[in-house]
This record gives C-alpha cells, structure tokens and sequence, in this order.
C-alpha cells in the first residue's frame, strides 16, 4: 500500500472534465462540475485535500462535514433538475475516489459527522434509486467511512490496477496496532484472506467492482489512458442503466460467488425461512 | 403507605441493557410472535474467524426475529455487541440485509413490514475488512429501500453504543432512540485520540464522551428522536410508538441544506460547546422546525 | 485455535428439545445442545484457546456423570472457566428441559 498523496484525485478530475474548481459556496476539497461522459453530461464530484480548510482535521484529503453535505447538496441538484426526465435522461454522476479517511476530529464528532456522512450516502443512493447511473472511480485510496460517504453507493466501481490504489476498511498502521501485528504481517496475510487484503488486485476478487483499469500512469494523466478512462466510464454508465437501481449485482457477481459463500447462503436461506415465518 | 411508594420504580424497572442480543429483540416483538431466522442451529458462522485463531459465533452476532409489534408486521435485526463488539463481518451484515430486502419485498407487496435494528457495534470487522465494509454500504443501501415504504427505528442502548460505518445506519434510519448510557458517533474516542492526539480528544475524559457522543447530547441536539430510561418496557414502548407512527413526513438525512447551513454557522475557531448545540439545532416543541 | 471432540457412548437417553445459550464474547462461549443421531453423546469445541484438551475433558466427565442424555454439544468458546463452563452447560440442560 503506498502513500497517500492526494493528488490522483485531482489530477483525474481535470483531465476528465477540463475543470478543477469547487462551486461557489462549496468548501475547496469539493470538486463538481458537468462534463461529457460518453454522448451524455454527467455530474462529476471529487473530494481533494484542501489545506486551507475552517476545519483542522480536514486539511489533507479528509471527508468532514463540510466535504458530505457539499457533495449531498450538488448530487441532489442533480436529481432535482432531473426529476421529470424519463430515466435514460437522468444524468450519470460520477465520483472520482482519493480520500484518505473520513476526518477524526472533536467538532466533527460533536455536529454529528455520522449524519453528515449518512446524508452524502443518501444523496448517491437517491440518485441511483431513481434511475441516474452512479459510477464510482476509484484512482487513489478509499478506505472505510470516507469511502461510504463518497461512492460506495455507486452502481459501478471501477478502480486502478495499481499499488496506490487501496480499498480498504482501516489504514494499515492502525490496523496493525489494533490487531497486534506487524504490517509486513497484515500484508501476508491479506494474501491468504481476500478481504483483508491492501492489494487491490484482492479487492477485485470480492466481486464488487465493474472493473479494474490499467492506466500506464496514474499520477499523470497520459492522453491514450484518458481515452481508455472515459471509454471504460462511459461502459459503466451503460451497464448499470441496463441493471437494476439496487446494489444486487454486487452479491450476484461470479467473483463474489466464491468469495462471499457464506454471505449469499445466509440471504438464500433467510428467504427460504421468511416464507413459513 | 402503598407498596408502590415503598419501591422506588427503578427498582422494579427491567434494565434491557442487562439483556444479550436475543433477548433484547425478543423483548421488542408482541408476546409470542417472535420467530428467529438463520438462527444459531442453522450454523451460518464467518468462514474468516477460525482462519485467524478467532472462535466463531453460530449466528455470528447478528439475530433476526420475524414477528409482530403492535400488532404490525415488523422485523428485528440485533447485533450481540459482546462478540466481537457487535462488529459487522460478511455474514452478520448478509443477514441484516437480507431482512432488510423481504422487509422491503413484503412491504412492496402490500404488508408493510417495520424494521428495528438494535445498533450494538463498533462498525467493520476487522479480521473481515474489505466484506465488512462493503456489507455496511449495502444495509445503508437496504435501509433506504425499505424506509420509503415502512419504519426503520433504529436503537442503540448501550454498553457498545454504534460507531463506525453502521452510524450511518443510524444516519438514515427513520427514528433514533436511545439511552442515557448509549453513544452514537462515527468515530470513537480512541480512534479520534489515536488519530489526531490527545488534545483534540481525550479518550479517558468520560464526562467529555457523553457531552458529545451521549444518547441525552443526541437527542437534545436532534440527531437522535426519543431518549428512554434504560428498562425493557421503556424502549418497547417507543419501539410501538415509531412502528404506529409509520413513517416520517421527511428523513434527518434528507434535511441537506438545513444541516449544511448549521454546519455553515459553526465558529471553527475553537471546540464547539456541545450544550450550545442543543439550543441551536434542538426540536422545537412549537409547530414547524426540524425534527 | 483448536477443536476438540469427546464421546460418551453411555449417554442414551433420548432427548427430543433443543437448547442455546451464551455469546462468544472474552471469557464466554455459547453452547448449542440438540439430539445426537448417534445414540449416545458428541461435544464438539472450538475454541480461542488451546492446550486445555484435558481439562475440557474433566468438565465432560463431571458433567455427564450427572447428565445422561444422548446430546450433541456443539460449544464456540472464547476462553470460558472450567466453572463457567460447567454452568452454561447447567443452564442450556434446564433451557431444554422446559
């Protein structure tokens, strides 16, 4: 797992819309703006590290309260000004993922971070339940309730085929200290048990991503690779408008027919039981 | 002197803290009507525990009782906080939104169908990362089909409280109740010590704990609905309430631009006083406002 | 961690109930008590704890010197006492003779 930089977000953002500004009245760690995706024009939003923010503990790439409910509010005006448009209208939104966490600060915890972060996952999901294509792109790191409060409702994941990308629940650090191991031991053992893994390569095994992408740089964008990102979110965006509104394709993968075993016989056999209940 | 004024009525009260998961649920459902799913015997236990040393749990901490409240059709989903901290693995999560779903499907069908999530839990299961996590972003996702159609009250009484991602469980949940003794946050005391030092949180600084993360702080601020004693009869009550009440005209987490604009309000320059929160954003008790 | 089996052939008595108690927290174990289908008694264990094969068999002899039933006992456990132990299995008995 490499370093987090914060600077893939930012970078992709641009060379996928042109633009790299927030809206006005939106903090400067919240990037939006319309731009093509495929023949359509689709909401991207972007969380990038913004050091000069009113919050301490969000100066380098955090999800806080400021980043949730600016990317709620842009994804609701989206779903507001579609909202009479028959659904192959409704706009794709496309997050592009490099957090480093969701913010650990005091001011956060006492104005309800929690529901800050519900109402950005609220604000995806409501997109995605009424017919927008939610995509997330995953360029840098996504690691646990920054990640569920920016893409982790999409229809479609995709993510880098790369060592800076990490999907993941705790950093590694922590992890290790919590668990009592050494990383290097955590990183051996991601190898045996899929979920644990830092590898995306890993991650990809559990069946919730659309794809994984092989760009030759990651950190700068070359023109050919930004042909073949587009390509592959305009994929995206036509594959979930042909699936359903919920996140069923993601238990319903072939991978996470292996991996998520137990999972799929735990839903299969509750169904089975609710009938006689 | 009666003997009801001779015995105090805490006395007699039923601590429903006291009771494990199981019970807990079972003590929300109408007499009788309480039939558990994928329970202990059906032996769906985490394939990850045993890999890494760790001894399973036959339901793996995650309880779901079918049956009745207030004479409605409702759901109980309740997490074993005592194993493994009531954290969510791939199973335990599978289940909840697997009830989630039918909750939904039976509602969808013309049976609206209440859900009761019973939030003991530190969020993701550490020794199953990347499934827990991924199994919380889809309960959120489940909670947010079935709340168009049906309740879903969420209660977290304490001693875990519900942290991590399975807050924003609570987040878009219909209705909050809890404790005195609960919490509700995404991240903990620790956490927040360990990540940004000890001055931004002092995790042995109890009182400092339940100013912010408390159940009286929440609900006074109106990030959670009802406040109950801890006592049995107590919660099942308000459970009854929020069932009869169906659901809300609107969802907290739906208020967007009124939060935005309290977060927009807040001096960043210092802490902020929790107690001020409670004046500034608390339910108004006359007509309109928040929730 | 380890798993350990025990038999006690002379446990025959047909029981026809189930029982479960417990929670695998630290220091606990849950236990899952069901008719055997082989006539006599099986303890299956998992356990956090290992190296206490012998006294987990104490616990079993003490225990089916009192109890006869042909049960299978299925325990996850997470560092219980010998005593403790012995009082779950007390309780699951009394939870299945309800």
């Amino acid at each position: 797992m490499s370093e987090y930089t914060g600077l893939r977000g930012r970078a992709w953002f641009k060379a996928l819309t042109g633009d790299d500004q927030p809206r006005t009245g939106d903090p400067g760690s919240v990037l939006a703006a319309d731009a093509q995706a495929g023949p359509e024009r689709a909401l991207f939003l972007c969380v990038v590290p913004n050091p000069d923010s009113r919050f301490p503990c969000v100066r380098d790439g955090q999800v806080g309260l400021e980043e949730a409910y600016a990317l709620a509010t842009r994804t609701r005006e989206a779903i507001a000004a579609d909202r009479d448009k028959p659904k192959p209208e409704k706009r794709p939104i496309v997050a592009i993922i490099d957090v480093k966490s969701q913010a650990y600060g005091r001011r956060e915890e006492t104005a309800g971070i929690f529901l800050a972060a519900a109402a950005s996952a609220d604000a995806y999901a409501s997109a995605r339940m009424v017919g927008h294509p939610v995509i997330s792109l995953v360029v840098g790191h996504a690691f646990s309730g920054g990640f569920l409060t920016h893409g982790y409702q999409a229809n479609r994941i995709l993510a880098f085929d790369d060592a800076g990308v990490t999907i993941h629940a705790m950093h590694e650090e922590a992890a290790a200290r919590i668990t009592r191991r050494s990383v290097s031991d955590l990183e051996r053992l991601g190898h045996e048990i899929a979920p644990m893994s830092y590898d995306v390569r890993d991650y990809a095994k559990l069946g919730t991503l659309y794809k994984l992408l092989h760009v030759n740089n990651p950190m700068e964008p070359a023109e050919s690779d930004i042909a073949e990102v587009k390509q592959a979110v305009a994929d995206a965006i036509t594959d979930a408008r042909m699936g359903a509104e919920d996140l069923g394709n993601r238990m319903n993968s072939p991978a996470a027919k292996e991996t998520r075993k137990a999972g799929l016989a735990a839903r299969a056999l509750m169904e089975k039981q609710w009938a006689t209940a | 002197m009666s003997e009801s004024t001779l015995i105090p009525s805490f006395v007699n009260r039923k601590s429903f803290i006291e009771l494990d998961g199981r019970a807990r649920a079972q003590s929300l459902l109408d007499e009788g009507t309480g039939k558990e799913l994928v329970g202990p015997f059906d032996r769906i236990e985490s394939p990850w525990l045993p890999m890494q040393d760790v001894a399973p749990q036959a339901d793996d901490g995650c309880i779901v009782l079918k049956g009745r409240i207030a004479g409605k059709p409702a759901v109980v989903i309740s997490l074993e906080g005592a194993f493994q901290g009531g954290s969510i693995g791939e199973v335990s999560g599978a289940k909840m939104t697997a009830a989630l779903d039918l909750a939904t499907r039976d509602s969808s069908a013309g049976i609206p169908t209440a859900a009761v999530l019973l939030l003991e839990t530190g969020g993701v299961r550490l020794q199953e990362a990347n499934l827990g996590l991924a199994a919380i972003a889809e309960v959120i996702a489940s909670i947010l089909f079935l709340r168009q159609h049906a309740p879903v009250i969420t209660v977290v009484a304490g001693t875990v409280g519900c942290f991590g991602g399975m807050s924003l469980a609570a987040g878009v949940s219909s209705y909050v109740i809890m404790t005195r003794e609960a919490r509700l946050g995404l991240n903990g005391p620790e956490v927040i010590e360990q990540e940004s030092g000890i001055e931004e949180f002092d995790a042995s600084d109890r009182a400092l704990i339940w100013a912010i993360h408390g159940g009286e702080q929440r609900v006074g601020m109106g990030l959670a609905d009802a406040l109950a004693e801890d006592s049995i009869d107590e919660i099942a009550a308000a459970v009854r309430t929020y069932v009869l009440a169906g659901k809300p005209a609107q969802h907290r987490s739906e208020q967007v631009q009124m939060y935005r604009e309290r977060i927009a309000a807040l001096d960043t320059a210092k802490q902020i006083d929790p107690l001020t929160l409670r004046e500034q954003w608390g339910p108004r008790d006359s007509q309109g406002g928040a929730r | 961690m380890e798993k350990l089996e025990f038999d006690y052939p002379a446990a025959t008595r047909r029981i026809t109930r189930r029982a479960h108690v417990g929670v695998v927290g630290s220091g606990d174990m849950e236990i899952l008590l069901e008719p055997s289908t082989t006539g006599g008694a099986h303890v299956s264990i998992t356990t956090s704890v290992t190296g206490f094969r012998d006294t987990w068999k104490a616990v079993f002899d003490r225990f089916f010197s009192r109890f006869d039933g042909a049960a299978s006992i299925q325990i996850n456990d997470a560092g219980a006492t010998p005593g403790s132990v012995l009082l779950r299995l007390e309780q699951a008995v009394e939870v299945m003779e309800q």
